[in-house]
């Protein structure tokens, strides 16, 4: 039996590798902070516009979140506004999916979701962070109600194709096993002080002490089985009471395992910035957001148009729209300013009157694919089986992640749950697919992490971002390349014309984005208008 | 001050820390995209080396299996019947760079597999243009930028 402790199968190369992956996290961070992608939301406070010119009107493109903002706010200012919406809803990609509707992809197909009563996917954006203060204001101010969303599950699996037996394992046993082995090898290293100059034999058994602590190590500083290491990673016999049986802690996984499977990766998940806890859904469905908005503007907002083209001169801008669907009955919308929330992938494809800087804009922007699918199951059987609650599992096949309902808990009865969030490759390759097929995919790569899969399944819906008609793709590709040649260009008032939209904020896909974005411009457009 | 050396130290640890962070340099830079940091993904390019397999398996996502494109707000362009494959430099280009909301595959796709998808449309969909496309020829094509995230061709 070649029982080696995991240290002394580590060979130094592994241990400086695995070192410099935890590094790597805290470097990456920095260079984010510093170029502002994971710095807080910036929201100032509700926008106070008043005075605009008597009888000015502007039009506004698309009612997704920048387009609702917009509108309201601009209203708010003493603006004549109208909404013009190229779907037969408003909220954009901030949608939610029930049982009853149905939707057609870029191709044609349509999908009918057959979701039972009260159970929903949201095929886009599907949390928000206790810093998106901006989504906070509106969210209050029109009493979009929240819930939590569990962005960490201790309890949910980690899936390795290749390693572990092809099993799943716990998030609690990966994230224990992971410090507890790297906090032991590092209470072990006595080289420190060469780096720089000698620590103090204080300092070093301080050092030691938060190791011991962090990584549930025993007074001899050694991560392995036993009640130290079992209140992090867990028990295989749990606490009883009576005469039931004494608790048993597991065996702690390898760490060359451990790193080998990649598993490790899902521990960062939950502490970068953007997905710390508290983190929050609307109840009900992303889509209860934007309707709440959408109430107030009713009765000037026009749906199911498809923008076709955008003229400006000196006298205003001139919007020419179809109806959606059979892109005919042309009539012409006029108004003397706009402020256009189109995604890049549709500006880049009508006619637009913009300066070519704009226009370069738009053909340098390309848009991440995303693939989301929900499932609908007999029963709970993660939580009646699997004691998860929430959260997302991870794997390393292409659906990417499973989460779980973060509602309904402990019901029984059916339940929805998202059986695939691919993006990069994963995403073409499962969006190459028809939406059944997508649907049958995430089934069968999903059985190898419940293999209650296959029993209790019943139906479901999938929806690829980049077939979505109204948008063309799951959010831009910015680059600090890009982002210096084109983002001032492109958030510039042109004539009678500003663009807003996530898109335009540091914050893409994320619906804070799309606010402050809108906040932004609003504010800048009026400025402008009442300067004459 | 009692706790100055240790502080010194884990700022030097910490700076040793971050040199073998540079054995990932050969992951071309993500980007600021936010909701969809995959933290368990696969391999960066795909499995498949034949044109018929690699189109399928991404090009179809947008130009659909028939090859027909899709219409919507926008559109994705028909490859099926169309005359702008005559050449192959300007598809093997829109697959190097992308164009508009199309991303650029030049790292998913080494030069063997875009060479095998792009001969592929050229001579089905009811595209006839045969003349094949040499490696040498196409490699230029790249940026310095893609050349240096390019797989190895197996």
């Amino acid at each position: 039996m070649n029982q080696t402790t995991p240290d002394r199968a580590l060979s130094k190369r592994d241990f400086l590798r695995m070192v410099g992956a935890v590094a790597g996290a805290s470097t990456m961070y920095g260079a984010m902070t510093s170029m502002g992608y994971a710095a807080d939301s910036q929201f100032k406070g509700p926008l106070k516009l008043t005075g605009a010119p008597k009888g000015a009107t502007v039009i506004v493109l698309g009612a997704g979140w920048a387009g609702l903002v917009s509108a309201t706010e601009l209203r708010r200012a003493g603006y004549n506004v109208q909404l013009v919406e190229y779907n037969k809803r408003i909220g954009g990609r901030a949608w939610t999916i029930r049982g009853g509707d149905s939707f057609t992809e870029m191709g044609g197909e349509v999908q009918n979701c057959h979701f039972d009563k009260g159970l929903y996917l949201n095929p886009g954006p599907w949390r928000i962070p206790y810093h998106h203060r901006a989504y906070f204001h509106y969210a209050k101010e029109f009493d979009i109600p929240l819930e939590p969303f569990i962005m960490v599950n201790y309890n949910a699996y980690v899936h390795s194709t290749d390693y572990f037996g092809g099993k799943p394992v716990r998030f609690r046993e990966v994230q224990a096993d992971y410090q507890g082995h790297i906090a032991e090898l590092l209470s072990k290293c006595d080289t420190f002080g060469t780096l720089d100059q000698p620590m103090t034999a204080a300092d070093h058994e301080m050092l030691r002490a938060s190791l011991r602590d962090w990584g549930g190590l025993t007074k001899d500083y050694a991560y392995v089985a036993g009640r130290k290491s079992a209140e992090r990673r867990g028990y295989e016999v749990n606490k009883g009471g009576g005469l039931m049986p004494d608790p048993v802690g597991g065996t702690p996984m390898p760490l060359e395992q451990i790193l080998k499977s990649d598993v490790w990766r899902a521990i960062t998940f939950g502490q970068t910035h953007q997905w710390q806890s508290s983190i929050f859904q609307p109840v009900g469905g992303m889509d209860v957001g934007p309707k709440a908005v959408g109430e107030h503007l009713k009765d000037v907002t026009t749906l199911n148009a498809k923008v076709t083209s955008i003229q400006q001169d000196a006298g205003g801008v001139t919007v020419t729209v179809v109806d959606s669907d059979t892109g005919t009955g042309a009539r012409t919308l006029k108004a003397d300013w706009c402020v256009c929330t189109l995604p890049t992938t549709v500006l880049n494809q009508i006619d637009i009157q913009v300066s070519p800087e704009m226009k370069a804009g738009f053909a340098a922007l390309s848009y991440e694919a995303a693939v989301k699918t929900g499932l609908q199951f007999k029963r709970r059987f993660w939580e009646e089986d699997d004691h998860i609650y929430g959260g997302i599992s991870f794997t390393d096949q292409k659906i990417h992640q499973i989460a779980y309902p973060n509602y309904g808990f402990n019901k029984g009865g059916k339940g929805v749950l998202l059986g695939t969030f691919a993006s990069d490759v994963s995403a073409f390759e499962l969006g190459s697919m028809s939406g059944a097929d997508r649907v049958r995919a995430a089934v069968e790569q999903g059985t190898h992490v419940h293999p209650q899969y296959p029993a209790e399944f019943e139906h479901g819906v999938s929806v690829a971002w980049h077939r979505a008609p109204f948008v063309m793709g799951c959010g831009a590709v910015w680059s600090p390349e890009l982002r210096a040649a084109h983002y001032r260009n492109l958030c510039k008032i042109d004539g009678r014309i500003v663009l807003a939209g996530d898109h335009l904020s540091n914050l893409v896909t994320w619906q804070e984005g799309a606010i402050l974005s809108a906040l932004d411009t609003v504010e800048r457009l009026h400025i402008k208008i009442i300067a004459g | 001050m009692k706790h100055a050396p240790l502080a010194i130290s884990a700022l030097a640890l910490a700076a040793a820390m971050t040199i073998p962070a540079m054995t990932r340099a050969d992951e071309p830079p993500r980007a600021d995209h936010s909701t969809l940091h995959a933290h368990m993904t696969g391999p960066a390019g795909i499995e498949q080396h034949d044109g018929k397999a690699i189109y399928d398996a991404i090009c179809a996502a947008c130009h659909m299996p028939n090859g027909m494109g899709g219409k919507g707000a926008g559109f994705y362009p028909a490859l099926a019947n169309n005359p702008k494959l005559e050449s192959w430099a300007y598809p093997a280009t829109m697959v190097l760079n992308g164009n508009g909301g199309m991303p650029s595959f030049a790292k998913e796709l080494t030069d063997a597999q875009i060479i095998a998808v792009v001969t592929y449309v050229r001579t089905h969909f009811g595209n006839t243009y045969k003349d094949p496309i040499a490696a040498e020829e196409l490699k230029p094509l790249r940026t310095p930028a893609q050349q240096a995230l390019s797989l190895q061709d197996p």
